[in-house]
């Protein structure tokens, strides 16, 4: 372990003297087809990157027309974009305007942003690298993914064009047999986005496996990677569920096939059980990355060993696997027998244990450290508070008694925004920032991440904390109008909606402002010519490769003499201590 | 450190992609990642099986009414056939393994054949089915037999109907793969694809020993 310093600085980047003409990933050739058809898992992250944040902003106006609605207890905002001949035909309109609304706002985040977001973004790009990998197994199969990504993609569009979607996102039967918005549009667009993220995970699988470099032994592995393969486990083993479920759905709606619709025979909790089968496991594909990222982020940014490595990485893979034994929590009122909820309510307040396990870790990661209050790093505090806040709400739902009077209120719409927003978005801010100067050569005007970070916390907290108080009040979730309630209910409600409402605004301008400043650093930001120019490093692989990495990523095939956190200043001030 | 790096180097057969280190590697990584997808097909299957357990505890005895109208014989040969399949394939892996071209090729024309007969049988069973009126969901016209024999039939046809696509994609795959079997393209040295299609067929013909009994043998 003393040798570390000749560790792995293979090629090193532009600084290594011969190799300065070399070409990076980015510039090795410009055409469109050569990015279209490219087999490189850094462009192909690059792709995704460029789509999901598309379907985020999407979404996010969406969300934007919700709260501007929700100003007011009565209908009023959306009025405007209906025609209608009198006040209630205007009214009734807007209000299906409004089930649309947060449908295709649910819809589009969960299935085209948080589940692609970190792994297929980040993932790709650094898991390859992280390893000391040329590439993922199968760079084919990578770049299908991604266009199975885009064509699921393109039936959400279509589902938009053709008569929108008011289901909400979980796609409930018997409504969803029986409405006639375009069910089978989305469920099938929501059924290939499924293999996108099977293949994807499935790829990410076999490369941990089969790809590391020489001495990468599984405790060498960066937290980050110990997270995609625990994601990558859940996309591949419970994805398949909602692909059959969705089917089904699509069957039944299409020639009457009696499953999940009582009124065919079929059976509606049966429905409850498929997509919750997938679905809760799929909250954890959704966060898993993000806690790999704040892995990363802590350790770097606090130049300190992250604080028990075995614990988070073990603590991902059994938060994987209990996840697959909780989803009945989410039916608690749905009609299931008392022995399995409560079986359910066990088993998830035991998914609390390593989630809280990480939580640990990464604070007393961070005592005693070096802490350098940069974009990521901010972005990575917020999101063990948020993160915590949210997770510890899940308990309050996830207790039998007080869930009965939580469920379908604004308190589960706030609990999963805090663990969704607050965790998996700010995790994706941490790690756009952690890796930029890396991934594109160019640095982020460091002010203005920083600025970022704070007024998404701000902003954050004022749309959702505000939800949390109306919530626990009784106002139910998936509600046009709350006017119709008494006096003092009325007052509660439209204040906590309106500070929520001005709470999303200064969200929504914090990140178009994040969006606006990286995008101009692309072009403008200040150059990274050799790897003492970036701002900070990591002691993992992907800090060894060029900045911007070479087309296959390292000259010479990299070794893994050390850890992944083995940071030398800190080692050399714990030799003086100890 | 530059050992690693001249390692790289040293071998470069034309099936090797430039990302892997060695055949072994590649060879390895193909099929673990054919078994982790196959793992995926079991869960898509998985969600098909729940649904058949729940709905015949909810209508126990329409299963049992509405079954007896499956041709018990027709699905036996079916099994037969795709058992007999699996032989074939087995020995046409073991052929391409031992470079034992002709073998190879004789094998996987065989499997394919019997995945026609499994189709053509199937194809037999469906349009009898269609004939008498028994038609999936809603357009479901037979009325022969007490209880909702749609929901019995509804399930029959969706679950048949996944697996027999399973078939028709294997047909594909087994033809590729003889094709390039014929061009010389596997041997000792290289034979993963020939591998994995057996893996998958083994797969199929699986997923249909379980819904044989099931469907066809519910008493
Ligand atoms: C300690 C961890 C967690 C616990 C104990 C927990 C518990 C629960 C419970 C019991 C519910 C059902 C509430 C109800 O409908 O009455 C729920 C809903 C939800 N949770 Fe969590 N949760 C946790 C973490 C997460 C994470 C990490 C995510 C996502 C990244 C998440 C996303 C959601 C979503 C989306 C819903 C609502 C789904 C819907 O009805 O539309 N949860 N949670
Ligand atoms: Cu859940």
């Amino acid at each position: 372990m003393t040798t570390a310093t000749d560790a792995i600085r293979p090629g090193g980047g532009p600084s290594a003297t011969g190799h300065a003409e070399e070409k990076d990933y980015l510039n090795v050739d410009n055409s469109i087809m050569s990015w279209l058809f490219t087999l490189d898992h850094k462009r192909i992250g690059l792709m995704y990157l460029a789509s999901v944040l598309f379907f985020f902003f999407f979404g996010g106006v969406l969300a934007l027309l919700i709260r501007t609605e929700l100003f007011t207890p009565g209908a009023d905002f959306l009025t405007y974009f209906v025609s209608g001949k009198n006040a209630a035909e205007l009214k009734l309109a807007a209000a299906d305007l409004y089930n649309q609304l947060f449908t295709l706002h649910g819809a589009i985040m969960i299935f085209l942003f948080l589940i692609p977001s970190i792994p297929a973004t980040f993932g790709n790009f650094f898991l390859p690298l992280m390893l000391g990998a040329k590439d993922v197994a199968f760079p084919r199969l990578n770049l299908f993914s991604f266009y199975i990504y885009v064509l699921g993609a393109l039936f959400f569009l279509y589902t938009l064009a053709s008569g929108g979607l008011d289901t909400g996102w979980t796609f409930y039967t018997p409504y969803s047999t029986s409405t006639n918005t375009a069910v089978i549009a989305s469920t099938f667009g929501a059924f290939i986005l499924g293999f996108s993220s099977i293949l994807t995970g499935v790829n990410f699988v076999v490369t941990v496996h089969k790809m590391r470099a020489p001495r990468m032994t599984w405790t060498r592995i960066p937290l980050f990677l110990w997270a995609l393969y625990s994601t990558s486990l859940i996309q591949i083993l419970a994805t398949p569920v909602l692909a059959i479920t969705l089917l089904l759905l699509i069957f039944e709606r299409a020639l009457g096939i009696g499953i999940f619709d009582p009124a065919m025979g079929g059976d509606p909790v049966l429905y409850q059980h498929f997509f919750w089968f997938y679905s809760h496991p799929a909250v954890y594909i959704m966060i898993l990355p993000a806690f790999g990222v704040i892995s990363e982020t802590i350790s770097v940014h606090s130049r300190k060993h992250i604080f028990g490595y075995g614990f988070i990485a073990a603590s991902s893979v059994s938060i994987a696997l209990i996840g697959f034994l909780v989803w009945g929590h989410h039916m608690f009122v749905s009609g299931q027998s008392p022995l399995a909820s409560l079986l359910f309510s066990m088993i998830t307040f035991a998914v609390a244990v390593p989630t809280a396990i990480k939580v640990f870790s990464w604070v007393a990661t961070l005592y005693k450290g070096s802490i350098v209050f940069n974009a990521p790093m901010l972005n990575a505090l917020s999101f063990i508070f948020l993160f915590t806040i949210g997770g510890l709400t899940g308990l309050f739902l996830a207790t039998l008694a007080t869930d009965v009077h939580l469920h379908d209120t604004y308190f589960v719409v706030a609990h999963f925004h805090y663990v969704m927003v607050g965790g998996t978005l700010v995790a994706f801010l941490a790690a756009i920032h952690h890796w930029w100067a890396k991934m594109f050569g160019r640095h982020y005007n460091e002010l203005c991440g920083r600025i970022s970070a704070i007024f998404v916390f701000i902003g954050f907290n004022l749309t959702f904390f505000s939800q949390f108080v109306m919530g626990s009040q009784g106002m139910p979730r998936r509600y046009f109008t709350y006017d119709q309630v008494s006096p003092e209910l009325l007052s509660i409600y439209t204040r906590m909606h309106q500070i929520s409402t001005v709470g999303s605004m200064i969200l929504g301008l914090a990140l178009t402002f994040t969006l606006f400043y990286l995008t101009h650093s692309l072009f403008f930001g200040k150059k990274v010519h050799n790897d003492s120019d970036l701002r900070w490093t990591g002691e993992s692989m992907e800090w060894k490769a060029a900045t911007p990495p070479s087309p296959h990523n390292f000259h010479e095939q990299p070794i893994a003499y050390n850890g992944p956190y083995d940071f030398k200043e800190i080692d050399h001030s714990l030799g003086g201590g100890h | 450190m530059s050992q690693v790096a001249d390692h790289a180097h040293t071998e470069h057969p034309p099936h090797l992609h430039h990302h892997f280190h060695s055949s072994a590697q590649q060879a390895a990584s193909a099929k673990l990642g054919m078994w982790v997808f196959i793992a995926q097909e079991i869960l898509f299957f998985s969600g098909l099986f729940m649904a058949y357990i729940a709905l015949r505890y909810l209508y126990p005895k329409t299963f049992l009414a509405a079954h007896e109208h499956l041709d018990v014989s027709m699905g036996a040969l079916n099994t037969v056939f795709l058992i007999t399949s699996s032989l074939t394939m087995a020995l046409a892996v073991r052929a391409a393994q031992t470079s034992n071209k002709k073998w190879a090729e004789i094998n996987l024309l065989l499997t394919i054949g019997f995945a026609l007969a499994f189709c053509v049988v199937k194809y037999f069973e469906y349009s009898h089915k269609f004939h008498l009126g028994i038609f999936p969901g809603k357009y479901y016209a037979y009325t022969h037999i007490p209880g909702n024999p749609e929901v019995f039939f509804g399930l029959y046809f969706v679950m048949t109907g996944m697996h027999a696509l399973h078939v028709v994609v294997g047909i594909g795959l087994l033809l590729w793969i003889y094709l390039k079997t014929r061009t010389g393209a596997f041997s000792a040295a290289y034979y993963s694809p020939v591998e994995n299609v057996g893996l998958y067929w083994h797969l199929v013909d699986l997923i249909w020993i379980f819904l044989f009994p099931l469907l066809y043998l519910v008493k």
